[in-house]
């Protein structure tokens, strides 16, 4: 059956195409890319995409499902919608659920709900450490044979610096990068929020931003040493961004990635105590805002990554310091994303690469580019659409958002994976 | 002034005219306390009650006597804030609380932001009687009313605040609420007891203790946490009380009619020697009985006003 996505301008900064065409989708993948108005023979289902921007579906580098474990904020199936809900079309799952995904039976189970779901397709992370604990690492022989396609120890830090040189050599062997929690929890403590006037006002213990620089230059030396591959998550300071742009300069093989809450959001947003303003590592100073925008836009930070973290109600709607860390971010990124073109900050081209065919390349997944061939993951926005962001717009489970109520540009109209549509808003 | 506010939460949301209304009812309570019968109608048939996760024996006896001398009825409730999260949360508790219909709720908590999260969530006054490092503005406004008291003004006086600033809340409220006054204030401690940035509240910030008392008209020593000492923000009570201690010899650099206070409880021979704490320049235990007079005005204001006023009425409606 083909599928035909008539009248759009297409956007592939993987192949550098920026032009009006028609997508031909044949058995889930690219047949051909035509010029607006070519005939073509076949179509059973014709997508009229006019006025709308089609590029290749968003790949999110860094997503909690929650599942198994943690049902009640997310299932594989509620993040996978709120995913394709959010022009997503692959996520990269943590291994922080519970059991943890430190086994290959834990990896086996997500891939299993994943295709139950059939919506975004579901890339698991493995733990990097037995139990998260820092300690031993996991079977990562197995665990990549089972489809993982990277580890993390996310949510926690591999804090024993031999570990984690014996834990990025091990994975590089496999081709395989482990990603990082960069923050020394020492320093960290267990604060709240980022340290600095806002958390002296508040009374709160603060964060250093030097907790992270400190780990990701500890990283970035390791990476070094071993030549293997580092990618650094959500990072949020001005400090480790520095660090990375060295390092990247002396051809060490980092990458690294940004979250839309951290290029939008300041401590200062943090207000009286709105726990939806709460993540790790927390919001930071404007200068670091500032410098996460200058590095999305110079080539330092290679995609941006939600770092998607449902919690249920419960575990938000209480004080400040107990509050769980974290925000969903399937929802918001896009529009969130095109805040910064619209601003100016980065190119259109620049953006969906930041989306798409960059954090592919970090975790050599096969997608991200809408060349002939390819698997036809497509996302369809529509850049003048205006909206303000409410419950009802979010799929996910939990409406943990500090966008709520926000005034959003562009919106996501449709998400096709392997050529099927898995969303559609009118 | 017409009082309006239906919580007091922090000297940093108070204005210099609420303020000004509180030291002022608190001079007219003051009088109550001296009296044979100290007690009088204003509160009564009403309930206050004291929420506290933390205990403090001081603070929350103080708020007591306070509402008994309005003839608030008073109900002290003190969970265990460890329980928080297992089972019942925090506002679980105070919605059953407010059920119960008091005036009043005062609440001691040890996460910062405790206070302000219940005063949106219950229609009830909410006063913060401490929360975390955060804010403890009852404790500011009887320091204040000392500070006034003895001094006649505080605008213009200079006033050295010396201790573990970071962890302080009494820090912290007294700082707002000076600034606010016009007062010069001086904050002075070991590094690691200074937070980052706090000169942003126009305070200057002092490492030795001599320069920071320096024609000081004000000398407020704050409690060292003795269990803080895990985090090794100081090597040991002997180094601190040499850098950090307030003395005989070291109090001959203020001025010669400055007044010494602390908040309490004392750690003698460590921040404050016994000779400078019992000597007549401590206004320490004069504190203590303005506290009185302080509560029973915030809690005058809050809950004690004719029927009619906006605020007895919110309070209504919110049942
Ligand atoms: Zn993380
Ligand atoms: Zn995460």
């Amino acid at each position: 059956m083909r599928t035909l996505i008539a009248k759009s301008r297409v956007i592939d900064p993987a192949s550098g195409l920026d032009e009006p065409r028609d997508i031909l989708i044949e058995d889930g993948r690219i047949l051909d890319l035509v010029r607006p108005g070519e005939k073509v023979a076949d179509v059973a289902e014709r997508i009229d995409a006019k006025g709308c921007i089609a590029t290749p579906g968003f790949v999110d580098l860094h997503v909690h499902l929650r599942e198994p474990g943690y049902e009640q904020k997310e299932t594989i199936a509620t993040g996978c919608m709120a995913a394709v809900s959010g022009g997503f079309t692959s996520v990269c799952s943590m291994a922080n659920t519970n059991p943890v995904n430190d086994h290959s039976s834990v990896t086996a189970l997500i891939l299993a709900k994943a295709k139950e779901a059939d919506l975004a397709r579901v890339y698991p992370m493995a733990a990097v450490t037995k139990g998260l604990a820092g300690e031993s690492l996991t079977e990562m022989g197995e665990l990549y044979e089972h489809g993982v396609i990277g580890f993390t120890d996310d949510g926690r830090c591999v804090m024993n610096a031999a570990v984690m040189r014996n834990a990025l050599v091990y994975a590089n062997s496999f081709g395989v990068p482990v990603s990082v929690h960069a923050i020394d929890e020492h320093l960290a403590g267990d604060a709240p929020m980022n340290s600095g006037f806002h958390s002296m006002r508040l009374g709160l213990r603060g964060v250093p931003a030097a907790a992270e620089d400190t780990m990701v230059a500890r990283d970035v030396v390791l990476s070094a040493l071993t030549g293997a591959r580092l990618h650094i998550q959500h990072i949020s300071t001005k400090g480790a961004i520095e660090i990375v742009r060295m390092a990247k300069a002396r051809g060490v093989p980092v990458t690294c990635e940004a979250a839309p809450h951290h290029f939008m959001l300041i401590d200062e947003d943090v207000g009286e105590y709105d726990t939806n303003f709460k993540m790790a590592p927390p919001l930071r100073g404007v200068d670091d805002r500032e410098a996460v925008r200058e590095a999305l836009a110079d080539g330092t930070i290679d995609a941006i990554a939600t770092d998607h973290a449902p919690h249920e109600k419960l575990v938000k709607d209480c004080e400040f310091e107990k509050a769980a860390n974290g925000i969903i971010g399937l929802e918001t990124a896009f529009s969130l994303t095109w805040e910064l073109v619209e601003a100016g900050v980065i190119s259109e081209m620049r953006a969906i690469e930041l989306l798409t065919v960059a954090p592919c390349k970090a975790f050599n997944l096969p997608h991200g580019t809408l060349t002939k061939g390819a698997l036809a993951d497509i996302t369809i926005f529509d850049p003048k659409a205006t909206y303000t962001f409410t419950t009802d717009r979010i799929y996910s489970l939990s409406k943990n958002s500090p966008f709520i109520g926000r005034a959003m540009k562009a919106d996501v109209k449709r998400t096709l994976v392997g050529g099927r549509t898995v969303f559609a808003r009118d | 002034m017409m009082w309006t506010r239906k919580d007091v939460l922090g000297l940093a949301d108070l204005s210099v005219d609420e303020i000004q209304t509180i030291l002022d009812t608190a001079e007219s309570f003051k009088e109550i306390n001296r009296r044979e019968i100290k007690k009088v109608p204003t509160l009564r048939g009403k309930t206050v009650v004291n929420l506290f996760y933390e205990p403090s024996t001081r603070t929350r006896t103080s708020f007591e006597i306070a509402a008994k001398r309005l003839s608030a009825d008073t109900v002290n409730f003190t969970p265990s804030s460890s329980s928080v999260g297992k089972g019942e949360t925090l506002l679980d508790t105070v919605r059953n609380i407010e059920a119960m219909h008091p005036a009043v709720i005062v609440v001691r908590h040890p996460n910062a932001g405790t206070p302000h999260l219940l005063s949106r969530r219950v229609g009830i006054s909410v006063v913060n009687a401490g929360d975390g490092a955060h804010e403890h503005p009852s404790q500011a406004l009887l320091d204040m009313l000392m500070i006034r008291e003895a001094k006649g003004r505080i605008e213009g006086l200079t006033i050295s605040i010396v201790g573990d600033i970071s962890h302080s809340r009494v820090a912290r409220s007294n700082i707002l609420g000076l600034k606010k006054m016009g007062a010069n204030v001086r904050i002075c401690g070991p590094a690691t007891m200074i937070p980052p940035a706090i000169d942003r509240l126009g305070v200057e910030v002092f490492h030795d203790m001599d320069a920071a008392i320096h024609d000081a008209d004000v000398i407020m020593m704050l409690r060292i946490q003795l269990e803080r000492q895990t985090g090794a923000l100081f090597p040991s009570n002997r180094e601190y009380a040499r850098f950090y201690g307030l003395n005989e010899a070291r109090l001959e650099r203020a001025k010669p009619d400055a007044i010494i206070m602390h908040p309490g409880p004392m750690n003698r021979g460590v921040e404050i020697s016994s000779d400078v704490a019992d000597s007549t320049r401590s206004k320490i235990l004069d504190q203590v009985s303005n506290g009185v007079a302080v509560r029973m005005a915030i809690l005058y204001l809050l809950a004690g006003r004719k029927a009619g006023d906006e605020d007895a009425d919110r309070e209504v409606e919110g049942h």
